[in-house]
């Protein structure tokens, strides 16, 4: 298992490697996710205050 | 023509419509969620755990993983965004012009890590992490093309207009594209040359070579569904005043 992480001697390169990749494409993935949610949110909110208007 | 051949097309053709787009692509994602967890998953343990040791670069050849995949990526992306731009400029296509620009964030982000682990590969092999040679170069200069692209679109305030200026430089920038891929042929390079796609026969193990597409196919699952979950995006915001966009934001409770 330590080996295992210890890739070789080659750690410090691998290991940075593979987490900057991980955190790259998760944030690729979530971030336009979160951004339909707030957009969504948004729009909802309009709506509202159309329908608020009309009713007036 | 015959009745089944023109109802195929009809449907074709609604598929590309907006509110289809968005319904189908929601139904996809999960899908292509599962299907991209289990290639990394698969890929991860097959490169990192039962493939050998290379004879030469020992454990740290294992960048191979990543650094392969992102780079084909960020060239199959770039291929994407051109075509979609061709489309887009051609028959007018919205569909093609959200494509267009849901890719290009996608495509950058494949690029930077591409030339990240590139040289957080290239320092312990070649004693270096950057090199003036022609691969690395034009790689960085396909990050400025994707940045080109984003900036360009962003600051143009017509959404319609802004596609088609993006859509030229993104057409002009394909040039790129062979030059990166035969710069480790045409010029003299710390890189190495092409080991998986040599016409005759790729000269990689088996062993190393199955994980290597098992993570470049998660690589391209994972490129659906950014590409797919953004193109979302693109659609609530060009449609907002739309009757169906109405109807989704009211639908839903809040």
């Amino acid at each position: 298992m330590i080996e295992f992480f210890q890739m070789g001697g080659y750690a410090i390169y691998v290991w940075p490697a593979y987490a900057i990749t991980a955190v790259a494409l998760i944030l690729a993935v979530v971030s336009p996710l979160r951004r339909r949610v707030q957009m969504i949110r948004e729009l909802t909110d309009i709506a509202g205050q159309h329908d608020a208007n009309r009713s007036e | 023509m015959s009745n089944n051949s023109a109802n195929w097309l009809t449907r074709f053709h609604r598929l590309g419509s907006p509110p289809s787009f968005y319904h189908l692509a929601g139904m996809l994602m999960p899908w292509v969620a599962v299907i991209c967890v289990a290639l990394f998953a698969a890929g991860l343990y097959w490169g990192l755990v039962l493939a050998p040791a290379d004879y030469q670069q020992g454990e740290s050849y294992r960048i191979i993983y990543i650094h392969v995949p992102s780079a084909w990526m960020s060239m199959f992306v770039y291929a994407v965004l051109a075509a979609s731009s061709a489309i887009s400029l051609i028959w007018r296509m919205k569909l093609a012009e959200a494509v267009a620009r849901a890719s290009a964030p996608v495509g950058a982000t494949y690029t930077f890590l591409a030339l990240a682990t590139g040289s957080l590969w290239g320092k312990p092999m070649w004693g270096t992490w950057w090199v003036w040679d022609a691969r690395l170069t034009s790689e960085l200069i396909l990050l400025f093309l994707y940045f080109g692209y984003m900036a360009l679109v962003v600051a143009i305030e017509d959404k319609r207009t802004a596609s088609r200026a993006g859509a030229v430089l993104a057409l002009v920038g394909v040039i790129n594209l062979p030059i990166i891929h035969f710069s480790v042929e045409w010029w003299n390079t710390l890189h190495q040359g092409p080991t998986v796609t040599k016409f005759d026969q790729p000269s990689i193990a088996l062993s190393m070579l199955i994980p290597l597409l098992l993570m470049a196919s998660a690589f391209k699952f994972h490129y659906l569904y950014a590409m797919l979950a953004r193109v979302r995006v693109e659609i609530l915001d060009s449609e907002r005043r739309t009757a169906w966009v109405n109807a989704l934001v009211t639908q839903r409770p809040s």
